[in-house]
């Protein structure tokens, strides 16, 4: 048996090899049962993912309907590409276009959440910094040599990298933020709202399949105490 | 009231054997009284077969096997269909499920010997089952149209390319093209949906008619048989599975939906061992991802194939490892069944299988590096080596004396 249990120790570490790669995630920290920010999220998505970005499942109405927003001011506020609200969010840019002119189709964006995570995209959306060496001007640290340019920079602003020297190696350590930082905690706000968006549109279902999940486990500990009990008074003959 | 019912089974009885059905394998089928915990997993497996057949009806009806449309179709049963996603994460959860009552099931097989004489069949239609299901499940990766679907079929079809002479063209005639693509998919969608779970259902039969036929084993691995009362000439250990039976199931039935209610409705990705993030980027030919990995029942095999430096010597091991399975009631050469009676030779070397498998298990779903392939191939070597060695060791270990009745 001590044998048994110095192989099993043994065998641990293999456990912990699992490694990502990669920079160290920021968290999310969004909300999902936040309308308010859910709201801002969307607009955030309208106005600066849109443009090159579809959300191909997604439909108006049920956004609207699941985060609160009328069908009337969905059409005034939310709806430039389309004008009925069971349309779903999708974009008129030509996919041979877009190869052309970002070298990669840019991608769906309904069930990023999920593939991504939303740590992930919060850390992405946060990460740009200048890279002259890159089309667009910029590269990211959770996405090296992204093909798509910092969209939100007039809300952010402009980062630069910060270098180290690491065993001969020049290290990205930090980003400073260039210029004017006012808006330095509303961009983290916006993209937070951004990213709570991303998360809903990835499963519009969440909430209602959190909230139901605990009923059907509560009748079901309910109907097994009564299986308990059965069981019970079936088995009293048998020795 | 109970006239017009008694007459109407009289009347079905006299054309259709239904309550000698009922009493063959049911009221009448008596079964050892001594069942433990290890036992509620072959009817727990039964459930999830036919939850499983359920939820994937509802499935198909808005499914689309069609290259261009199947992920969107998947996608619009998550938020289009009312209760489109909890079907969903029933069927995608369930197959998790189905293969961990399985395992358990076959677990306990190897425990209480229940695969020795007179049950060999029994183990072997079990098998049938088992790589059935493997099929079954690998077919149904394919549908929902993600990378993981995509390049999970394309690494384990492209195996079929390291048989010599026949490999590249017997590959391309399974996928139906030079790669994965539409036709693989129409294909595997309906071998999924049609061929395969008739040839499973029609087994899950075969393999309870084969087991009603020479009786349950148990944890004392003593036939109840042996023992029969000389007045009604029934087993006195035995009790008739309904109602006993039935009604304990149902407490197995009840637990078992509490937790895997709890996954469906609160992790049913379970942290990417159950649904991969990877999946939920559509397929993309031309983009291989960084790591494949398929899914956790099926990577201790997948670990297997890669422990070996030798594309097939690779497959032929993965191949052996499921095939070397078939043998067991051959193989075990011990006097008594269950692991109860017994010596230590055979309680270790099962222990190491355990750590052996679960090792392979865990090392399937992560990327190669050398130490990990040489873990991988120390778990090769323990695994066959379980077997292989097993009709040396059984024979020589230390046995206890096996009581006349059921403890």
């Amino acid at each position: 048996m001590k044998r048994l249990i110095i192989t099993l120790i043994l065998i641990l570490p293999s456990i912990g090899f699992a490694a990502g790669g990669g920079v160290a995630l920021q968290s999310a920290n969004n909300d999902l049962t936040d309308n308010e920010s859910l709201k801002a999220g969307a607009k955030l998505f309208i106005d600066y993912c849109m443009g090159c970005h579809s959300a191909d499942y997604v439909r108006f109405q049920r956004v609207g309907k699941d985060i609160g927003i009328s069908d009337e001011e969905l059409l005034k506020d939310f709806m430039f590409s389309a004008d009925k609200v069971g349309e779903t969010m999708s974009i008129a840019m030509d996919k041979e276009d877009a190869e052309k002119w970002f070298g990669v189709i840019p991608p769906d964006l309904s069930v990023i959440a999920r593939a991504r995570g939303t740590d992930w995209l919060y850390t992405y959306l946060m990460t740009f910094y200048l890279d002259s060496s890159r089309p667009f001007g910029v590269n990211n640290l959770a996405f090296p040599d992204v093909g798509m340019p910092h969209v939100m920079w007039d809300i952010q602003g402009w980062q630069e990298p910060v270098y180290e020297e690491k065993d001969g190696h020049k290290v990205i350590t930090s980003l400073k933020l260039i210029g004017p930082k006012d808006k330095a905690e509303q961009y983290k706000t916006d993209v937070r709202n951004l990213v709570n968006f991303l998360e809903y549109i990835g499963e519009p279902a969440k909430l209602h399949r959190l909230s139901l999940g605990w009923k059907v486990i509560a009748f079901l500990f309910i109907f097994l105490i009564f299986a308990i009990l059965l069981k019970k008074e079936y088995w009293r003959d048998v020795h | 009231m109970t006239k017009i019912l008694n007459a109407s089974r009289e009347w079905v009885d006299a054309r259709f054997p239904m309550t000698k059905m009922w009493d063959d394998h049911l009221a009448k089928y008596y079964a050892p009284k001594n069942f433990n915990f290890w036992y509620y997993f072959g009817s727990l497996a039964l459930m999830m077969l036919v939850l499983q057949i359920i939820t994937g009806i509802f499935l198909a009806t808005n499914y689309k096997p069609d290259a261009e449309l199947a992920f969107a179709s998947v996608e619009y049963i998550m938020r289009d269909i009312d209760y489109g996603w909890l079907i969903r994460y029933l069927h995608s959860t369930g197959a998790s499920f189905f293969f961990i009552a399985v395992y358990l099931h076959m677990f306990r097989a190897l425990l209480y010997g229940s695969y020795r004489k007179p049950r060999e069949l029994i183990w072997l239609i079990g098998m049938f089952i088992y790589v059935c299901l493997m099929a079954e499940s690998f077919l149904g990766y394919l549908l929902p149209w993600g990378q993981m679907s995509y390049w999970g079929a394309q690494v384990i079809l492209s195996l079929f390319g390291a048989i010599p002479y026949i490999g590249e063209d017997l590959a391309i005639w399974v996928r139906g093209d030079f790669v994965i693509a539409d036709a693989t998919l129409n294909r595997f969608f309906i071998y999924h949906v049609v061929a395969v779970p008739i040839i499973l259902l029609g087994l899950a039969v075969v393999h309870i008619i084969a087991l009603h036929e020479v009786g349950s084993n148990n944890p004392d691995g003593i036939e109840i048989k042996k023992n029969k009362d000389p007045a009604t000439g029934i087993p006195i250990d035995g009790i008739p599975f309904h109602p006993y039976y039935s009604v304990k199931d149902i407490v197995g039935i009840a637990v078992f939906l509490i937790i895997f209610s709890a996954v469906v409705f609160y992790a049913p990705e379970l942290g990417g061992y159950f649904l991969e993030y990877n999946n939920f980027i559509p397929a993309d030919p031309m983009k291989t991802p960084e790591h494949i990995a398929p899914l956790w029942y099926f990577t201790p095999f997948y670990a297997i194939l890669r422990a070996i430096p030798d594309k097939l010597g690779g497959v032929i091991a993965m191949g052996g490892a499921i095939g070397i399975l078939f043998l067991l009631p051959w193989l075990d050469r011990s006097p008594v069944k269950s692991i109860r009676y017994k010596g230590p030779i055979f309680k270790v070397a099962l222990f190491l299988f355990v750590i052996a498998f679960s090792g392979l298990c865990y090392l399937g779903m992560l990327a190669p590096t050398d130490i990990r392939t040489l873990f991988a191939q120390i778990f090769t070597a323990i695994y066959f080596g379980f077997f292989i060695l097993m009709p040396i060791y059984s024979k020589l270990d230390k046995t206890k004396p096996v009581p006349e009745r059921l403890t």
